[in-house]
């Protein structure tokens, strides 16, 4: 990777932790409402494994998908404006935190019935064999989804007539409050891909370098071979959604995850690689400040969809 | 025009737009090899080969939820449920998925699916397999729910279905496939949401579909000797749901019945009235009446089953009913 490659992943995670806290507060004071679902502790995982896809690509993912959309190419303006319901958004003010996308990014969506998109990312991958591309489909979901039927009829599927979808499980330990050897009969994800005689890797979502090394494999595996899955072990530090008491784990727990915290661990890579300085760091950081206040203004100052954009798109033929 | 069956006339719908447009194919259980459960895609895997008739396992949320997925890239998958009762399994990918999709988003993203699924009791397949649950599915805004009562109607609406740019539930009737009827020798294709006057009459409206349009010209044939003149709407789709002709055939004759196969609480039946007060109470002369399933798990007894679905003399009597004849 060239230097600009380092910073531009750099970016896009300092971005997406900006953009999350602001959403946050945006939250509290009742800007956004429904549902909010933070993506603060697992920025390395879609960073790198989006940063190595090609742009005919597909990605869809499940409802924490925020950041999804910033590395899909998704400007923060849009992303924020959706959050505030504003008909700027990517999805027009109509499908809010968990339902953003932009085809034209190859972004196709922001899916909020747990596993559900599974199945849908078989078919994209379909559609794409079917028409002889050579592009993949990358689906992203959580440890959560992986004890749903949805999960498993679509891994066959996928198997059964070699679809080209990189399976990717952003194990961030949880399923709303209830942890992974509490909900799943094994305590790897990635034993259940052996089911289905599909290949399989576990690697650490805190290091965006091991991410991305390990995507670029997947991703070209999948291109070749038909379907893999990739679990990529993570950690959320903010709660499920924004009105998770957080019960069913201690503050401890936390702390430790936050040690390696993966924009900490970037920055510490960048600098002992001398690839960038902190100084150079810190820059993007008060420019990311400056990128997420002006998202916030955009997105504020946008207008609220008319109402009878109500009507609109229910079908294609009136 | 040819003289042909339901049947006959689902699968030329299917192979025509299949020669047509490549982009269009089928997945399900037993499509392919086996040629279709009910021989609908009989021949198909022979000519266009496993890439367009794609057998499925038995999996249903796979099988819709990959029709909506390979949809959403601009392909037209017909994806088969074996039966409409199946569709309870892959409710998730029919309602919350493709009912959604093209508005959750904005608009950025269409679903061409067309869902084939076998509905109607009446053939001793017990309780899980015998239903006609139509109405469920009309609930919901962004899909449309296509149910066809002749041959004319099913190729002429099954071909609108594949190419609608919408995701459409198309509901055959197991006991129709029989059915014989008039389809022309050329390419036709009918509007879907357009109800249709299958039977002129001036003295009451009946509106149905699907098994009841059978039902329902038997019953006119039977009253007409009688010397009531009934006037047959055909809804043809529930979603859309044409309702002009029906308010336009009550006017005219000021009393109507709905008779449907499904059960009567909450069905299109209750829905149709509704809308008939809502739009023509000036001419109401009788209460609307509603003929319907009896409210019960349809049994396996043949006897109990036919005592429990629409037969051609409860929609006679209620006729009767609403001229107090």
């Amino acid at each position: 990777m060239e230097k600009n490659q380092y910073l531009d992943l750099y970016h896009q995670m300092v971005l997406i932790r900006r953009i999350e806290e602001r959403s946050a507060e945006l939250y509290q004071q009742g800007k956004i409402g429904g549902f909010l679902h933070l993506y603060i502790g697992q920025e390395a995982v879609s960073t790198g494994l989006i940063s190595v896809r090609r742009p005919e690509d597909r990605v869809i993912t499940a409802y924490r998908d925020h950041g999804v959309a910033i590395n899909c190419g998704i400007p923060a303006k849009q992303v924020m404006a959706e959050l505030l319901g504003k008909a700027t958004g990517c999805s027009k003010g109509k499908g809010g935190s968990m339902h953003m996308a932009d085809v034209e990014k190859n972004f196709w969506g922001g899916h909020a019935i747990v596993g559900s998109h599974l199945p849908i990312a078989a078919g994209l991958a379909l559609g794409d064999q079917y028409r002889g591309l050579n592009n993949v489909t990358i689906c992203m979901f959580g440890d959560g989804a992986t004890n749903i039927g949805f999960f498993h009829e679509a891994f066959n599927l996928s198997k059964v007539w070699d679809l080209p979808v990189l399976w990717v499980c952003e194990n961030n330990q949880y399923g709303m409050g209830t942890s992974v050897e509490r909900a799943s009969a094994v305590p790897e994800i990635r034993q259940k891909a052996e089911g289905y005689n599909m290949r399989n890797a576990r690697i650490d979502g805190m290091d965006l370098i091991t991410v991305r090394d390990a995507s670029l494999e997947a991703l070209e595996y999948v291109r070749k071979n038909g379907p893999m899955l990739l679990e990529i072990v993570t950690y959320r530090y903010r709660g499920h959604s924004m009105g998770d008491p957080e019960r069913y784990r201690d503050s401890g727990e936390i702390k430790k995850w936050q040690e390696t915290d993966p924009i900490g661990i970037y920055r510490k890579y960048l600098s002992e690689k001398e690839i960038a300085s902190l100084e150079e760091m810190n820059e993007i950081d008060t420019q990311v400040d400056h990128e997420v206040d002006e998202a916030v203004q955009f997105a504020e100052s946008s207008p609220e969809p008319e109402l009878d954009e109500l009507f609109r798109d229910i079908y294609v033929e009136a | 025009m040819a003289r042909i069956t339901m049947r006959e006339a689902i699968s030329q719908a299917l192979w025509e737009e299949m020669e047509r447009d490549e982009n269009v194919f089928i997945m399900g259980q037993e499509v392919g090899v086996w040629g279709g459960t009910y021989a609908v895609t009989k021949g198909f895997y022979d000519h266009f080969g496993g890439r367009r008739v794609r057998d499925t396992p038995i999996s249903e949320a796979a099988i819709v939820g990959a029709g909506v997925g390979a949809a959403m890239v601009g392909v037209r998958p017909v994806s088969e449920l074996m039966t409409i009762n199946f569709a309870f399994v892959a409710m998730d990918h029919i309602v919350n998925q493709a009912a959604k999709i093209h508005a959750m988003f904005g608009g950025q993203m269409r679903v061409p699916l067309v869902i084939r699924a076998v509905g109607g009791g009446g053939r001793q397949l017990g309780a899980t397999h015998s239903q006609t649950p139509d109405a469920i599915f009309a609930h919901f805004p962004g899909l449309k729910v296509v149910a066809p009562g002749t041959p004319h109607d099913a190729k002429g609406l099954l071909k609108a279905a594949i190419r609608s740019d919408d995701p459409v539930l198309f509901i055959e009737h197991a006991t129709l496939y029989q059915m014989r009827g008039e389809v022309p020798e050329e390419d036709y294709v009918e509007q879907i949401g357009k109800s249709k006057v299958q039977r002129e009459g001036d003295d009451v409206t009946i509106v149905t579909y699907s098994k009841g349009l059978e039902l329902s010209l038997r019953a006119a044939d039977e009253l007409s000797s009688q010397g009531i003149e009934v006037e047959i709407i055909d809804l043809r789709s529930l979603r859309p749901l044409d309702m002009e002709p029906v308010i336009a055939s009550f006017k005219k004759t000021n009393r109507a019945v709905v008779v449907e196969e499904g059960w009567r609480s909450f069905g299109v039946g209750s829905e149709v009235a509704s809308r008939i007060y809502e739009n023509a109470f000036d001419y109401v002369d009788a209460p609307i009446k509603r003929v319907a399933q009896k409210e019960v798990p349809l049994p396996y007894n043949r006897r109990l089953e036919q005592h429990a679905l629409v037969q051609m003399e409860d929609i006679v009597q209620a006729v009767k009913e609403v001229t107090y004849g």
